[in-house]
C-alpha cells in the first residue's frame, strides 16, 4: 500500500493502546458503531475549551469572534470534504438520525399528501424507517421498498417498476450498517430523477470510508454524522441543495434560527442558520472539521483501498470457518463490514466470550430488525474496519471465534 | 468468564429441560428484550389454590437468556403466583449464580419480566417488574 503506514496511524488513537483488561489490548472491531478519535480532533476540541470558548454569533467580543470563526471554518471544510457547492447548503444537527428528521418533518411535511408514496429499501437503519413510518401514520403516506437480494444487493429491476408510481421521495442508505453493501447511489439517483422524485441518501456509513461528492452524486438531501469517522459524537450533517432549502420551513424554532422577532412573528434567518435554533454543538463542530482535516491529509481513497484490502482479507479468513455463515455481498460490492453468524451460538454470547480477549464486535440486529428478518435470524455478530485496524486484528478475531466453537462444543 | 459461561449455563442453554408450549395453559405471556431481539414465551399451568403446577417457555435468545428462563421455569414449578410475584432481580442472579453487567443483566431478567407480565395480567414486560 503506497505509503499508508497503518502503525503510525493507530499511534494518533491513544485508545488504542490500553488494555481492556490486565494484559489484553482493546482490539476494537466495531467501527460501524462509532470510530475512535485522534488525538488531533480530541486536542482540537480541548484547545476550543482552553482557549476560545464563547457563544457565536451576535457576539462581538474576541472570544466569540474566535468561537465562530473556527465553527464556520469547521463547516466550509466539511462543505468541501463532500464537495457541496456551499457551505451554506451544510446545516449541522445532532447525527444522521436528526438529519433525516429535519427532511421528513420539514420538506415532507411541506411537500407530501396522503396517498404520495414514499419508496425505500429492505436493508434500511431504523433511523431511516421511524421517521417515515411517523410520517404514514400522520399523513398518510404510502411506503414501498426496494427488496434486496439474497446475496445482499438492491433489486434495480424491482425498483425501476417501483418508480412507475411516481414516488415523491426516494430515501436509501449509500451503505448498508449490516452487510456492508455499497448502492449505486448515482444510478439510485438518476432513476429517481427521471421519475420526478427527490432522493435523500443515508451516508452515515458511506462518508466515513469512501470519497463522498454530492454534486457528481446529484443528490438532493445527504446524511451523515460525525462520529463515525473520527469526530465526536453530538453533531452531524443534513447536506441540501440550497434551492431545496431555501423553500423548506424551519425544522426547531428559537434563537439563531431567525432574521427578525415580533412578539406575535417572526422572519426566518437564511441558510444554514434557518436550520439551526438554539446554541449549537460547537466545540463538537470545531471536533468535526479536525476530523476532516484528519481524513482528507491521509486521503479517501487511500483509506478507502487499505480497508478494502483488509476487508477481503477478513471475509477470507472468516470463511474458513466452520459454522460461520457471512451476511452480505462479496468483498469488491462492500466496505470493511463483516456480519456472521456462527451455528449454534447465539451472536450475544460470540459477542460476549470475544470480550474475553479484547475483541470489540457488535452483536444484535444493529438497528436493523426489518433486514434480520428478511434473513429469516434474530441477530448478527458483527465486526468492522477502520483505516486503523489490521490484519493482526482479524487474526486474533478469527482465532477467538474459535475459542468459541470450542466452550461451546 | 468462565464465570459466565458456567457448565450449568451452557447445560440448560443446549438441553433445556422446560422449553416448549402448554396448551392448554391458564396464563400465557411473550415480549422481546428491544436491545437484541431475543423473544420469550411463557405458559403456566396454574391449580385452583394458586399453584403453578407446569411451566414452559419457547423462543430464542443467548445462552444467558435462555438458561436463566429454563432455571426460572424448574423453580416456579411448585411455587404459589403469590411466591412469584415476588421475584425479582436477585432472584434470578443466584440462580444463574453469576454477576452480570448492565447490557447481559438484561439478558438474564427479560424471562422474569414475561413471567411476572404474565403473573399480573400486564400488557407489555417493563422493567420495573424486576426491581
Amino acid at each position: 500500500m503506497n505509503s499508508f503506514n497503518v502503525e503510525q496511524i493507530r499511534n494518533d488513537f491513544p485508545i488504542l493502546k490500553r488494555e481492556a483488561r490486565q494484559g489484553v489490548c482493546v482490539i476494537y472491531l466495531d467501527s460501524t458503531a462509532t470510530s475512535q478519535k485522534p488525538v488531533q480532533v480530541i486536542e482540537a476540541m480541548n484547545d476550543y475549551y482552553r482557549r476560545s470558548n464563547a457563544n457565536i454569533h451576535r457576539g462581538v467580543h474576541t472570544l466569540a469572534e474566535e468561537a465562530t470563526t473556527l465553527y464556520e471554518g469547521a463547516r466550509e471544510r466539511i462543505a468541501k470534504f463532500i464537495n457541496a457547492a456551499s457551505s451554506r447548503e451544510v446545516i449541522y444537527t445532532r447525527n444522521t438520525t436528526e438529519s433525516i428528521n429535519l427532511v421528513a418533518y420539514s420538506w415532507a411535511r411541506a411537500n407530501l399528501k396522503a396517498g404520495d408514496l414514499v419508496i425505500l429499501t429492505e436493508m434500511e437503519h431504523h433511523s431511516n424507517l421511524v421517521p417515515w413510518h411517523m410520517l404514514q401514520m400522520e399523513r398518510g403516506i404510502e411506503l414501498d421498498f426496494i427488496p434486496v437480494t439474497e446475496d445482499g444487493l438492491l433489486d434495480l429491476e424491482a425498483y425501476k417498476s417501483l418508480l412507475d408510481r411516481r414516488p415523491k421521495l426516494v430515501s436509501f442508505t449509500h451503505m448498508s450498517n449490516v452487510l456492508g453493501t455499497i448502492n449505486p447511489a448515482d444510478e439510485i439517483i438518476r432513476l429517481a430523477h427521471d421519475a420526478g422524485a427527490i432522493t435523500l441518501v443515508d451516508g452515515a456509513q458511506s462518508v466515513p470510508h469512501l470519497s463522498v461528492d454530492v454534486q457528481a452524486l446529484d443528490a438532493d438531501f445527504y446524511a451523515f454524522s460525525a462520529h463515525k469517522m473520527c469526530g465526536p459524537t453530538g453533531i452531524g450533517v443534513l447536506y441540501g441543495k440550497s434551492a431545496l432549502l431555501d423553500a423548506m420551513p424551519p425544522f426547531l424554532g428559537g434563537g439563531d434560527m431567525i432574521k427578525e422577532v415580533k412578539l406575535r412573528s417572526f422572519r426566518a434567518n437564511s441558510l444554514p442558520h434557518k436550520f439551526e435554533a438554539g446554541t449549537p454543538a460547537i466545540a463538537e463542530a470545531v471536533g468535526f472539521g479536525a476530523a476532516v482535516d484528519y481524513l482528507s491529509a491521509i486521503g479517501m481513497e487511500r483509506i478507502a483501498a487499505y480497508e478494502h484490502e483488509i476487508t477481503e482479507y477478513a471475509l477470507d479468513r472468516l470463511e474458513e470457518v466452520p459454522g460461520v455463515k457471512l451476511f452480505g455481498p462479496s468483498a469488491d460490492k462492500k466496505g470493511g463490514v463483516a456480519a456472521f453468524t456462527l451455528d449454534g451460538v447465539h451472536p450475544h454470547d460470540v459477542a460476549q466470550i470475544l470480550d474475553q480477549d479484547g475483541i470489540a464486535v457488535r452483536a444484535g440486529h444493529h438497528c436493523a430488525q426489518p433486514l434480520h428478518e428478511k434473513f429469516g435470524i434474530p441477530a448478527t455478530s458483527r465486526a468492522s474496519f477502520y483505516l486503523y485496524n489490521t490484519k493482526d486484528e482479524v487474526d486474533m478475531l478469527v482465532n477467538g471465534i474459535y475459542k468459541v466453537k470450542e466452550m461451546f462444543g | 468468564m468462565d464465570d459466565l459461561y458456567r457448565e450449568v449455563i451452557i447445560e440448560h442453554y443446549k438441553n433445556p429441560s422446560y422449553r416448549g408450549k402448554l396448551v392448554p395453559h391458564d396464563i400465557s405471556f411473550a415480549d422481546n428484550n428491544p436491545l437484541c431481539g431475543d423473544h420469550i414465551q411463557i405458559d403456566l399451568r396454574v391449580n385452583k389454590d394458586g399453584v403453578v403446577t407446569e411451566a414452559m417457555f419457547d423462543g430464542h435468545g443467548c445462552a444467558i437468556s435462555q438458561a436463566s428462563a429454563d432455571l426460572l421455569m424448574e423453580f416456579v414449578i411448585g411455587k404459589p403466583l403469590g411466591e412469584v410475584k415476588l421475584l425479582n432481580k436477585q432472584d434470578i442472579l443466584d440462580m444463574l449464580g453469576i454477576d452480570l453487567g448492565p447490557v447481559r443483566l438484561k439478558c438474564a431478567l427479560l424471562s422474569l419480566k414475561v413471567l411476572k407480565a404474565g403473573v399480573y395480567g400486564l400488557g407489555e414486560a417493563g422493567d420495573d417488574l424486576v426491581e
